[in-house]
Parts: C-alpha cells; structure tokens; sequence
C-alpha cells in the first residue's frame, strides 16, 4: 500500500444482497447506525463500477440519517460525492428529520432543459457550423466567463432570485409559455435573498446567461430513436430525425457558495443538536430548526438562479437561430419540452407504509419522475406524466424518458440524471489528448465548440458510464420508462 | 527539485497534495495547485500584489477559509494568481489567522489557458499530516 492508501485505511467490502436482476439491497446489520437499510438500483456492470469508489458505503451511511424513510437510494449512474454519493435520493421525516446540503449538492440545482424544433437534419446540417459558433458566441462558457450585455444590479439579482424564470421572461429573454413547462414553474416560493451571503451574491452576480465549465454543456441534437410514440407526441416528440437543442448547466458561483457556507453552519449545527454521524460531511440540521429553514429558503434561491440562467441562455440559443437562418425563431419551433433539475430538495409528500407522510426529499444527481394525474405535472403532460430528460456525457446520446407511478412506490418519485464518471479527471487527461477527442467527435459527424481543450480530454465519453445501461436499468426497475433517445450534432462546452 | 504538488486520482473532483518544509509553505503550494487546476500559472505574470487575511477555529479550517478566500476573489475580480507568500500564522483567542501576500493579473483569454472552474473547496478527505521538514495537505476541489 502507498502511504496514502495507508493513511485512508483499508477499503471495507460493502454487504450487499441481490434482491432481483436491477435491483441490490445492503442490510441495517451491515453498519450499527443504520435506520434504513440501502437500495440500489444497477446491472451488474454499473454496480462493479460503484464498488471502485465509496458509493455503496456512502449509501450505507445516509441511511444513519435521523427521520430517513424507507431506504436510502443510489441509483444507476451512481458514484462517489461528498457525504452522499452523486446519483442518490434520501427522504426524511419533515418534523423529526434533518435536512443535508450534501444531499443535495455543491451545484445546487444543475439541471437540464430540451427544446424542441420542427426541423430535420437536413434542414440544419448547411448551416450547422455556423448556428454552433455563434451559440459559442452568444453563450459564454469556460472558465471565468461573463456577459457584456447582460449586467445585474444587486437588487435585479435579488428579484431574479425570489421570482426565477418568470422575472427572467419579464425582461425579455423568453416566452410566457416557458413558465409553465418548467419544475416548480420555474420559481420555488421559498426563495428568501436575505439568507444568501454577500459572497455568494458577488460570485452570481457577474455569471448569469453563462454556461459554467467542467461537465456542463448546450448540444444541438437529433431524435435517434422514438420509443414510445404516443407519450413522444405530447412532448413535442414528433419524427426521427428531428432537431432539438439541450441545455445542461446548474447555478454558478451562486449555488456553490450557497452549499459552502451553509455546509460550514450544519456542521455546527451538528454539534447544537447532538447528531451523530457516521462521516461528518452528512452534515445536518433538524428539520425545524432555524438553520434548516434558513438552508431551505438560500437553496431556493440558488435554484431561481440556476432555472433562471437556464431560460437566458434559452433566449440566446433563440437569437442565434435568428442571427443564422434569418427567421423569427418562432417559426422553427424552439419551445420549451421541460426543465428538471436534479440536485435539489423538495418538500413532498409520499405514502410510508401505508400513511402519508410530509418529508424532505434529496435529490443529488438525481432526477424528480412523476407519473400521470400528479398535479405538479404540466396540464398539458398531466394524462401521459412528468418529461425526464437524461444528458449523456459530451458526445455521447442523451434520452427523454416518463415519470411513473412505480417511482413514488420505490424512489420516492426519482430517477437518474446521467451518465456519472467513472474514469478520474487525471487518468483521462493522460489518456486523451484534447485536440484528438474534438477530431475523434468531428469524424462522426459532431461539430464541437469548445472553451477548453483540457476540458475535453477530461470529458471524453470514456471517462462515463454508458447514460444508455442507465436509461436501460430506469426503464426495466420502472422509475422512469424510455419516450426517445437523442444524439448530439454539435457540442458546446466550457 | 522538490514537488510543490501533485493531482491525485478521483473520478469526478480535482483531489490535490501539496507540499511543503513548513505548514506555510505547504499551504502556499496548496493555492498554487488550485489555480494550476484552472489554468497554466507558469503564464500568469505576478503583476499585482493583493493581501489576504483569513482566521478560523484550527488548521483544516485555515486551509479551507484560505483556499475559499482564493476562489471566491477570482470569481469576483476575474483575477488569475501565481504566486503566494505567506507572512504567517499565528494563534488567536478564537484559533488561527493567516496573512498572506499573492500576486497575480486579470485573466486574459488570449494569453492564459482557461482549463476549469472551480466550484468549491470540500473538506473531502482532507489531510494536514506532518512529518519533520515535511508537511503534506490533500484535500478535494469541486469541479
């Protein structure tokens, strides 16, 4: 053993039980704090891959958590995080429970959006470079990216995050319509601007209509494969072949200072309320205590900031279609399918042996998937159920899927969020060059904008699971079953 | 020479050992890990001089609040920093406080390479280990 290997102890084998072909369970009698026991839900290759890192031990400590429900869920795409894993949902007791930031993530609301438009491959490919580099123009991305034309006062910034996407729509950059066909309608009500710091304020306050770095991304796309036509329709789905547009990027500086203070106050708290933790980053607070509730009302915050950037940039992938095809972009379509966010916590209701019961529900890495008649589902989807939409890695294909009834029995109406990594950032920097993976992406036809040829490298599917077994393990447990899958014709990355 | 620091393996974060003879020194090349994660601080020129100064409860902390304080002042003047120099740390009543002088410029596309952001300081397997004339630091960016 090296002497860090030495230092961080032996790897513990995790106990698990197989319960059915996706499915895997890890007893209470594995760990003496467990309330709860863990679930997984895998094939047999994505969980030999989780048994790499600390998930499956990062499962089993969530389940220490005071008021967990049920079991504590890693799901497909999972690996390691900080605290939880990435790719995980805990719900606990709303009253007797606590309330994580780990549960929920640095990036507190990253999600995705997909719009849809009524043109065809051939339609775009004459101009497919051009319409890629001007998104790359009109969207900043990479490190230390900022807008000209967009500059926030402090008070605008307050306002966009108390009101979200609706503020966002007011000034212009999007369309009514747009509200509705995004959770929580693009704004949850909690929002309070006086428990955001100043810090995070100043690190928000220059990024909006920015794409961020990393594994952030905006793919123009086409519909590979229809799956289920008839759910496909409602969304906008209508042909293979069909040009649509993803957005996937979270809440900036904004959020991750959010999560990084408010880490600082739970671990406090931690020792306010006597909470014992098997590892001190599930950091926590009483569910009625005030620094959960100050928690709850930033985190809101910081999620207006991520839907309410997402709808920007929306606006400024409208404008390029204009500035490219000199057209109204009403007249390609370009409406909004839905916005989910998939690091975030909800307060919801769900049935616990046989009761309902009012929890906090964490989503990290992980994607809300409510089934048909639920009514925080868009009228327009209410017959057919919630849009989820799983981004793939760079390159690599991204999937619609539907919200189920199964999810609110098994993972308290969730599902994954995509691929999840599986190869580090310094082994995939030493196994791809940059400036390969772009060509190795244009041989296939995939016109690749990028901020960074290092981000590249780091980024080359390789380094992911296959977002397809995970879209697959969804499908088949139920939690979400497959509407399209989609494949990018050009990337834009930071 | 020896190693200032060194990346680590980790599938998603930047997980970073930064060395040094000293626990200044180590926490010097701390920072300057953290920026190489975002760019290439050999091209980043030490034109300005900046001072910080940060307190907190105990080591693990300092070396949190010092790093956040790094991030959070690139994110908000958009300056790159290559070179640190810590002047102290000393014991409070409360615990520790830092001071320390950087130097740095604006980032500038055209001359310095943007890799990736960062988005956190984690405590994430956070390690102070100290031998004679030989301090180690690791710890977890978010990316």
């Amino acid at each position: 053993m090296n002497e860090r290997e030495e230092h961080l102890g032996p790897r513990e084998r995790v106990l698990l039980e197989r319960v059915d072909k996706y499915t895997w369970r890890i007893p209470r009698k594995y760990k003496p704090g467990m309330r709860v026991p863990g679930v997984v839900f895998a094939d047999e290759d994505l969980l030999e891959k989780m048994k790499t890192d600390r998930t499956l031990e990062q499962c089993a400590n969530v389940a220490h958590l005071p008021g967990i429900y049920k079991h504590s869920i890693t799901l497909p795409d999972g690996h390691e995080g900080y605290g939880f894993p990435i790719g995980g949902v805990a719900a606990t007791d709303y009253e007797e429970g606590v309330i994580s930031p780990g549960g929920v993530g640095y990036d507190i609301n990253c999600g995705v959006r997909l719009l849809t438009t009524n043109l065809s491959e051939a339609d775009i490919q004459p101009n497919l470079a051009e319409l890629t580099n001007t998104i790359f123009n009109n969207v900043p991305c990479g490190l230390g990216s900022r807008r000209k034309d967009l500059r926030l006062t402090p008070h605008e910034l307050d306002r966009l995050a108390a009101e979200g996407v609706k503020w966002v729509v007011e000034q212009g950059l999007g369309w009514p319509e747009d509200i509705k066909n995004c959770e929580e309608n693009g704004c949850m009500e909690a929002a309070n601007p006086d428990k955001v710091s100043t810090t995070a304020k100043d690190r928000g306050l220059t990024q909006i209509g920015t794409l961020g770095s990393g594994n952030h991304f905006l793919e123009i796309q086409k519909v590979d494969k229809i799956y289920n036509p008839q759910v496909a329709k409602v969304f906008g789905i209508t042909h293979e072949g069909q040009i649509t547009a993803m957005i996937h990027c979270g809440s900036r500086g904004y959020g991750h200072q959010v999560c990084s203070d408010y880490l600082r106050i739970m671990e406090r708290a931690v020792h306010k309320y006597n909470i014992a933790l098997p590892d001190r980053e599930l950091a926590c607070a009483p569910g009625t205590s005030k620094e959960a509730e100050d928690y709850y009302q930033a985190m809101a915050c910081a999620v207006n900031y991520a839907f309410s950037n997402r709808q920007a940039i929306t606006h400024w992938v409208r404008q390029s279609f204009e500035q490219v095809f000199k057209r109204p972009a009403e007249e390609f379509g370009l409406g909004l399918v839905y916005d989910v966010a998939h690091n975030i916590a909800k307060i919801e209701e769900h049935k616990v042996n046989e009761h309902t019961r009012k929890v906090w529900v964490h989503r990290k890495g992980a994607t809300r998937s409510f089934g048909p008649e639920h009514l925080e589902v868009p009228a327009n989807y209410r017959a057919v159920g919630q849009p989820v939409i799983i981004p793939g890695s760079m390159g690599t294909s991204s999937w619609v899927l539907v919200g189920t009834p199964k999810a609110m029995e098994v993972s308290f109406g969730s599902t994954a969020h995509g691929a999840g990594r599986m190869m580090s950032r310094s082994a995939a920097k030493r196994k791809f060059w940059g400036a390969e993976v772009k060509k190795a992406l244009e041989q296939r036809g995939i016109v690749v904008r990028a901020a960074s040829q290092v981000v590249l490298a780091e980024e080359a599917d390789p380094a992911y699971k296959s977002v397809d077994r995970v879209a697959e393990v969804s499908d088949k447990v139920g939690i979400a079953t497959k509407v399209a899958r989609l494949v990018p014709i050009s990337v834009v990355k930071g | 020479m020896k190693k200032r620091f060194e990346f680590l393996e980790h599938t998603a974060d930047a997980y970073i050992a930064a060395y040094g003879e000293s626990l200044e020194e180590a926490f010097e090349n701390a920072a300057l890990a953290t920026f190489e994660v975002m760019t290439d601080v050999e091209k980043v020129k030490p034109e300005a001089e900046d001072l910080v100064e940060v307190e907190a409860h105990d080591e693990y902390s300092l070396l949190y609040s010092w790093l956040e304080e790094l991030l959070v002042r690139f994110e908000t003047t958009n300056n790159l920093y290559c070179r640190f120099k810590i002047s102290s740390i000393e014991k409070t009543p409360s615990g520790l406080k830092l001071r320390a002088k950087i130097w740095g410029e604006p980032l500038n596309l055209e001359r310095h390479l943007g890799k990736v952001g960062v988005k956190a300081v984690t405590y994430h397997r956070m390690e102070i280990v100290k031998k004679p004339k030989a301090i180690t630091v690791r710890f977890i960016l978010d990316i």
